[in-house]
């Protein structure tokens, strides 16, 4: 190639401005590629509020639901269940729901809006296994001094009643609350909290 | 009968001439084969790479024979893949060809790795081999478990789970990339389509781009050997190494005997042990997806296991993740970790021995814990063999240099 007379100054800034341009146009053909793998307009559509009947539950009792693919539980917990749940604070590690996920009504000592009733996304916070709800109190094999709460049979992670995690284990937080409120003493909504909040 | 035979070579002749000068056939035949020089001391642990090749080819052909029949819909891929098993005529011989295919993918490229760390072939100068050589079985980790998926079964998607979840631990950007890659709220029918496509065409694509890659920087350097030895040291007139012998035919004979003797093991578990009590394929597996119910002992395959307990051993999600992470991207410093004067095992000290060896029984293991319930004893047996397995790398880089070793002859011993 004859190179007398090149100018090469301008065959760098030629070069350089032709790379610079085409990275920018394969980035930006990227993007459409990249942006197909997000949820498609249909499988946001999905998720809308589901009506629970809770009539039937008796204390000590699950019932599982599903709401935009998440497994939610509804437990029924009775008073002495509710009472053994400040106890158990010293063996958690976010006893006061501080940073853990829940909507505002729900970061009480019971994490409900009403005690009674434990509304809980039932995936575990480590990597999302469903875990066992296990209310008997006693020795499990798991956990000598056992109060009654969540086992995760992935990686041994445990909950209290409240699902509220524990020292020692690897999920980082407590259950997440979904957004939830009453029509009736019934009929539970999921997904809209109390103030009327999707 | 001398001068027709005569006339027909000279015939043949022609016409390879005629194709030489357009496509550099014959050139090739013998820079890779007739002419491409392997020591002559090769061994038993020498077999894996072509038996590597061999269930790379097997598994693309029985997997484009099942994609033929498969479903990829949450609706439909459990019961496509039970039509396939009672209806496909010779469909349940396709899919265990393929299944039992992937297990023994793993166990021959976990000898043909351990053969490096034995006789050091990833020293210098093959430390690009090596790497590219991780990189395959990155890529082989991530398509076996798409694969794993693809049956619906709840083993496969409460695996997803726990793997698409892993990502969900980076700080900030982990809950919108574990969306991104399920492309739902939660692991759903679009999750199963796409690991579909990833399955059958983007990784093995970039598979055979690697293993083309893999090959082609061992024939720049050449295979190492049992020795450690370069062979191309010493070489007579004709520029042929002294040690070196022709890979085709010797190799190619000695590794058609391998290939025997593989499908001799191979045909065995498809007749008689498809699911290897367990291992293969997961009792958990024949039981359809169900997004309310977690299986009560959720595990991964057993080529994962090594990892997973590594995962299991900390109590801590952000730190477990890492640390399963480091324990594989760990693997590609090795060549830079091992800085020993020499290269085989035969000639290194008693302490790489014993390191090496107290390596391989942390990973089996630690393979074997991965499996395991989980009681609180076998959770610390899991931490004292995640120590051991980073300790072996550590103590690789810093016991290394000054190591106590035999003198290295300076031609293969035999």
């Amino acid at each position: 190639m004859p190179t007398d007379g090149v100018n090469n100054g301008r065959r760098r800034f030629l070069i350089a401005t032709t790379s610079a341009v085409g990275a920018t146009g394969v980035g930006l053909a990227a993007v459409p590629f990249i942006q197909s793998w997000q949820p498609s307009a249909k499988a946001q559509a999905v998720g809308a509020p589901v009506t629970v009947n809770i009539g039937a539950l008796e204390p000590g009792q699950i019932l599982k639901s599903q709401w935009r693919g998440q497994t939610i539980g509804i437990l029924r917990r009775s008073e002495q269940t509710l009472d053994l749940l400040p106890s158990l604070d010293d063996r958690l590690r976010d006893p006061d729901s501080l940073e853990s996920e829940q909507p505002s009504f729900a970061s009480n000592e019971a994490r409900a809006l009403r005690p009674e009733y434990l509304v809980v996304n039932m995936h575990c916070t480590h990597l999302g296994c469903v875990p066992e709800v296990v209310p008997q109190v006693g020795p499990e094999p798991f956990d000598d001094d056992w109060k009654g709460g969540f086992f995760c049979p992935c990686h041994k992670s445990k909950f209290d009643m409240a699902g509220r995690v524990y020292k020692g284990v690897p999920a980082p937080t407590n259950l997440r609350i979904p957004p939830y409120s009453y029509i009736d003493d019934q009929t539970l909504l999921i997904g809209v909290d109390p103030v009327g909040e999707v | 009968m001398g001068k027709p035979a005569s006339a027909l070579s000279k015939k043949a002749g022609e016409f390879m001439n005629w194709i030489d000068e357009r496509l550099p056939v014959t050139q090739f035949y013998n820079d890779h084969l007739a002419k491409y020089y392997a020591p002559k001391n090769f061994n038993f642990w020498y077999y894996m790479g072509s038996l590597a090749l061999l269930v790379l080819v097997m598994q693309i052909v029985t997997g484009i024979f099942l994609t033929m029949h498969y479903k990829p819909s949450a609706e439909m891929a459990f019961a496509s893949v039970e039509y396939i098993m009672r209806d496909v005529d010779w469909g349940w011989l396709i899919r265990y060809m393929h299944s039992t295919g992937a297990s023994l993918f793993f166990i021959v490229v976990y000898l043909h790795m351990f053969r490096a760390l034995l006789y050091g072939s990833h020293r210098k100068p093959r430390e690009l081999l090596w790497v590219l050589g991780v990189l395959i079985y990155l890529a082989l980790m991530a398509e076996a478990f798409m694969g794993y998926v693809l049956p619906w079964g709840q083993m496969s998607y409460w695996g997803a789970q726990v793997i698409i979840n892993l990502f969900g631990a980076i700080p900030s950007i982990g809950e919108p990339l574990t969306e991104w890659i399920r492309g739902d709220y939660f692991i759903s029918d679009a999750t199963l389509n796409r690991f579909f496509a990833l399955h059958v065409i983007a990784i093995p694509l970039a598979l055979l781009v690697l293993v083309v890659l893999h090959l082609a920087a061992l024939h720049q350097t050449g295979s190492n050997n049992p020795d450690g030895i370069e062979i191309k040291k010493h070489k007579d007139e004709q520029g042929i190494p002294l040690d070196g012998i022709p890979f085709h035919p010797y190799y190619t004979v000695k590794d058609i005997f391998g290939v025997a003797m593989f499908l001799l093991v191979f045909a065995f578990i498809i007749f008689f042990w498809p699911e290897a009590g367990g291992l293969f394929l997961e009792h958990d597996n024949f039981v359809p997806a169900d997004p309310l119910v977690t299986p009560t002992h959720i595990k991964p395959v057993w080529y994962f296991t090594p990892f997973y307990a590594i995962l299991k051993a900390v109590p801590d999600k952000l730190m477990g993740v890492m640390l399963m992470g480091a324990s594989v991207v760990i693997l590609f410093f090795v060549p830079w970790l091992d800085r020993s004067p020499v290269k085989s095992i035969r000639y290194r000290g008693l302490q790489y021995k014993i390191m090496l060896g107290l390596f391989t029984v942390a990973f089996i293991r630690l393979g074997m814990l991965g499996m395991a319930e989980g009681t609180p004893a076998q959770t610390i047996e899991m931490r004292v063999w995640t120590f051991v397995y980073f300790a072996y790398f550590v103590l690789l880089f810093f016991l290394s240099p000054k190591e106590r070793t035999k003198p290295v002859p300076d031609r293969l011993t035999h």
